[in-house]
This record gives structure tokens, sequence and C-alpha cells, in this order.
């Protein structure tokens, strides 16, 4: 009795999680609004919300004065590769410290997650040069290694969760069944493993995607993702709210499609172990 | 076949030595139940000849092939875990057939074994399930036909009913033995439990410290305990161990009566004399812990009803015949 759902609750704690889902949401949707404003109307106060004159001349500006499709490619590349090279470090890593851990494996896995306390900026002096004088700067490869390498610690992190909750047991009943490693992988690990393995590339995606600290400081135009491309709208020549918008809208897009398909996914990934 | 014979088999984690050298010879088509308290080395000896670990020193034979370099899989052993280690994400047909699938037999055959494992275990309903959507004794069957459909050389059971209530425990003990007889082949049964050691075993290792204290049925087990420990270890409530003066007499150095062969006496003088402590009806047997002063605590037990309570003199016989002499090594004294 003590936990009753009365029908007054839910209707109050609905109410209560529409409000603030819109809260959290409204600076995205008056982003996606102003970029159908025209310069003008973007700073109108007071702003209008619906009833403006609906354009889409910022987004033809925007394509015209940078190659949309081009940064949104890098990015691409840039979130896909670093994601695909940390998952082939950190699955093998990850397996050997869940399956095989040493007495030093919680050290490691503490350093590990260390490395992600320093500020980035601590570092960018001596990055910069280094990739400078291998000619790493604004390229994609460049971008792919650091991102691949600053979210390398999370990877592991999540994936040595994961497996850590595969029972050895059932690994063992494989085993004994007559499996061979190559089959155990197969047939086992990777089928109780793709939950997890899933959830943390999804996760790797939008953190490589939505990272702007190292793309905007490495790279200015070819190897440029859509961050830098966002950021070129807040130029010296001035705010331009309604371009500024669009570009914005259009790069989330994509990410921002796939994290509602894989919606449930994520919230798996992001509680995982939390909740049995 | 399925004789499995260990010789001089040890295992050390590190400086650790948890097996002490093992030796046994284990007869095809016989029950074996591994028992001893936690962290004698009973699981490891099972994990050992299943070859999910690997022996430090001699050798595990099945049927004459030394197998301590062969990988689990191609032991051709099956095991049931305590944690059933279903496959959580294949149906019950799934987990019973992968051993089958893994030996790459045709789909029809695998699906006839299944059938018929599922119906040996009254699991037929229930095919199509996964694991999650069953009780515990019916992931425990689903270990079981796991087990046997791949007509192993033996089955290896590491305490697989520990994770049931009292009164499944008892129901799967009676089947997985019925099973056995039924199927004729080698198991090996680890448990903590001297009960189920002593109801399903044809023979039962008894271990202690990583060594083999006594291996032998479970009547020669109570009835001729090579040691102390054994003594002390088979049989419930435990054997009373009386040293001193009334062992010396004897002529040994410690002297072990069960509970059942003490007779009470109200008011005898012969005997052990004591005060009864607690006394425990249970309607099909008494049992009285009697405090025998310099003695110690005794446990007597009465098959029925005996009206006797706490703060009543007693006098408790034991049974000449049926006194184990053990000497100061704690070995037993035959004459």
């Amino acid at each position: 009795m003590a936990r009753m759902a009365t029908r007054q609750r839910v209707v109050v704690s609905t109410i209560g999680a529409w409000f603030f889902g819109f809260l959290i949401f409204f600076p995205i949707l008056w982003m996606v609004l102003a970029s159908f404003k025209t310069e003008l109307e973007a700073f109108a106060i007071p702003p209008s919300f619906l009833f403006f004159h609906w354009t889409t001349e910022n987004y033809a500006t925007v394509q015209e004065r940078s190659d949309y499709l081009l940064h949104a490619m890098n990015s691409i590349i840039i979130a896909g590769g670093s994601t695909l090279i940390a998952l082939l470090i950190a699955i093998p890593a990850a397996w050997s410290m869940a399956f095989s851990p040493t007495k030093r494996t919680k050290d490691i896995l503490l350093w590990m997650l260390s490395t992600k306390m320093m500020p980035p900026v601590g570092v960018l002096v001596p990055i910069y040069l280094i990739y400078k004088s291998f000619g790493l700067l604004d390229s994609r490869i460049g971008l792919v290694f650091i991102l691949c390498l600053g979210n390398l610690p999370i990877v592991i992190w999540m994936l040595f969760t994961y497996f850590k909750e595969i029972p050895r047991d059932i690994l063992e009943a494989a085993r004994m069944d007559g499996a061979t490693i190559g089959r155990e992988l197969i047939y086992v690990l990777t089928p109780m493993a793709i939950p997890g393995l899933a959830s943390t590339m999804l996760l790797n995606l939008i953190l490589a995607w939505n990272e702007a600290f190292w793309t905007l400081n490495l790279s200015t135009s070819n190897a440029a993702p859509l961050t830098t491309f966002i950021a070129s709208y807040s130029s010296p020549e001035g705010l331009f709210w309604a371009k500024l918008s669009a570009a914005s809208t259009l790069a989330i897009a994509p990410i921002l499609v796939l994290g509602w398909f894989s919606q449930k996914q994520l919230v798996r990934g992001l509680t995982f172990g939390a909740v049995k | 076949m399925g004789q499995i014979t260990l010789q001089d088999v040890q295992k050390s984690f590190g400086p650790v030595h948890i097996i002490k050298g093992a030796d046994l010879e284990i007869a095809d088509g016989s029950f074996v139940v591994f028992v001893g308290p936690s962290g004698c080395g009973k699981t490891t000896l099972l994990r050992l000849i299943a070859g999910l670990e690997d022996v430090s020193g001699g050798k595990i034979l099945i049927d004459g092939k030394n197998v301590v370099d062969t990988p689990p899989a191609k032991r051709g052993l099956s095991m049931v875990f305590q944690s059933y280690a279903l496959y959580p994400h294949m149906s019950v047909r799934g987990n019973i057939g992968f051993g089958l699938k893994m030996a790459g037999l045709a789909k029809d055959e695998i699906n006839r074994k299944v059938e018929a494992a599922a119906a040996t275990l009254n699991l037929t309903p229930y095919l199509d399930r996964k694991p999650r959507e069953l009780s515990g004794g019916q992931r425990q069957r689903v270990a079981i036909g796991r087990a046997i459909v791949r007509e192993p050389k033996a089955f290896l059971f590491d305490e697989p009913l520990s994770n049931l209530d009292a009164a499944l425990r008892v129901q799967m003990r009676i089947e997985v033995t019925r099973l056995q007889k039924q199927l004729g082949t080698t198991a090996i049964y680890v448990t903590h439990d001297q009960v189920e050691a002593m109801t399903m075993a044809d023979k039962i290792v008894v271990l202690n410290g990583g060594k083999i204290e006594q291996y032998g049925s479970p009547l020669d087990l109570y009835e001729k305990p090579a040691n102390l420990f054994v003594a002390g270890f088979i049989g419930s409530p435990k054997m009373n161990f009386v040293t001193g003066e009334h062992a010396l007499q004897k002529g040994a150095a410690t002297i072990g009566v069960r509970p059942e062969h003490l007779k009470i006496e109200r008011d005898g003088a012969g005997g052990w004399q004591g005060t009864i402590a607690v006394a425990e009806h249970l309607g099909s047997d008494t049992f009285l812990y009697v405090d025998a002063g310099q003695l110690g605590m005794l446990t007597a037990r009465y098959i029925g009803e005996l009206s006797l309570h706490a703060g009543d003199h007693v006098s408790l016989v034991p049974e000449p015949a049926r006194i184990h002499r053990f000497d100061a090594s704690g070995n037993a004294i035959r004459s």
C-alpha cells in the first residue's frame, strides 16, 4: 500500500516529466526555429514563437558559404573512425581485464580513468607542436587519433563493466559443451555482449561527434568536422544568429536521428548495472 | 566407458597448495561424491578433472588416456554448474542442443535427441522458453538435460542442488540418482552436504585441506572411519569424542561413539553420567545434549520419543562393539 500509484499521482508526475523534458529540449527547439527566421527576426524582441516569416534562405546561404557535405563527411569519418579504432583496442583490453584479472588490474583501470581528470587544455601546446612537426594538423587521421585516445579510457571502462557482468560459469559451460574458443566467442560471448558493445559504440560516437576542443584547435578547413563548421559562424564579422542556428541544426541532425532510433540502447548503456 | 583415474594430482595457486597429491580410481558407471568442508579443494579437484583448471602436477586418466593437456572441450565430460550457467540468449532447446551443435550433428538428429532428453526431464512444454522464464528447479533440469544429451563419458556435478529450497533438493536428489542409475554413466558429484553424499553415492571421497582422507562406500565410512576427521564429518549429529582416562582404558588416545550408539538410562549408575542441557523432540527422534562434566558435551540420539527434559539426570552407556578407537595422531586403530 505504501507505493500505490493513484491516478492523481500519475497525472501530476506525467505533467512534471513533460514539463522538464520540454525545458531541456527548449534550447534545441529555439535553435531550430531560429534557423528558419530571417536574421532580423532572430534578434527581434519580443521574439516571435511560431508566427514569423518562415524561410529556408539560411540553409541556402550556409550551404553556399561552406561545404556542409564535406564537413559532415569529416565528422562521420572522425567520429566513426575513432570509435572503431577505440573499440578494436578496448575489446581485447577490457576482455583480458574482465576475464583474467591480475592484482594490478584495478590500478590500471584507475590510472586510465585518471587521464580523463586532466583538463585537455593542459596538453594542448605539446600536442599541437607534435602534430605540427608530424604534419598532422588539419588532417582527418590526426583527429581520428586524438579523439580515439581521448575516449579510449571511457570505452575500456564501459566494456569492462559489461564483460564483468557475463558470468564465467557460462563461458566454462560452453567450453564443457565442446565449444572451441572461436565458437565460444561467436555463439556465447558475442550474443551476450552485443547490447553492451552497441551502447558503448553509440555513446562513443556521440561523444566524438560533439567533441569540440580538439577538433577546433587542430583543424581549420580540410579536415574540419561539423563542430568547426558551426564555430565558423561566430566570426569576427559579427554573430549571425539565424545562420549559426541553421549550421547547428544541420550539424546535430544526423546524430539526433541516430540517438532517437537508439535511445533504448543508450538508456540501457547509461544505467547498466544500476538496476538488476 | 568412463573410467577416471587420478595419479598424484596436485594443484597450487601461486604459493598456496590447494590439492596435495590426490590418488583416486573411479570405476565406470559409479556415482562418486566428493565431500568436505568449504575450502577443502573438492570443487578444485572437480575442475581439474573437467579441465577448467590446469594441474600443477600428476596425471588424470580418462579410460586410460592421460588428459592433463587436453582442453575441456575434448575430454568428453559434461558438467552441471552450481549457478546452472544456462545460455541466457538461447531457448531451452538451444541450451540443451548446444553441445550437439558444437559436435556437428545434423539438425533433425539434434532435435530428436533434445526432445528425448526433454521428455526424460519433463521439460517438453518448456522447450521454446528462455531460461529467465523458468523456475529454479526447471533451470536445474535444463542444466542436467544439457549434460545428459551429449552422452558423455562422465557427468561432473558442482554442488548442483545448493540453490534449491529444501523440499525441491530432496526431490532432485532422488531424480539425479535415478537418472544416473538408468543411464549407467559415471558421475562425480561435489557437495558439502554429507546427507547428499551418504544418500547418493556409491562411493564417497572425503576431502580435507586438499588431501583425500578416505575413499569408500557410504556405510564403510560410517562404520569404519579411517581417522578422526572422517569420523567427525560423516554422520549427523556428529560423533562424540572422549579423551583421557576412558580412552586409555580402551587402549586409545581418543574414542568415538556415535549419538545413536549411546544407550540412555534414566537412573543408571554405570556409563557416563551427566545432566541434560538441551532436549530436542522431533517425534521420530529425540536428541539429547548432555553435559557430562569432565567428558564435555555429549550428544545422544534415541529413535522415537523419549520423555526426558533439560535438567534431568541421565547416564549414557556406549555399545561396546560400536566404540571407535583412534591413536594419538588421529588414525583409527583396527583390532
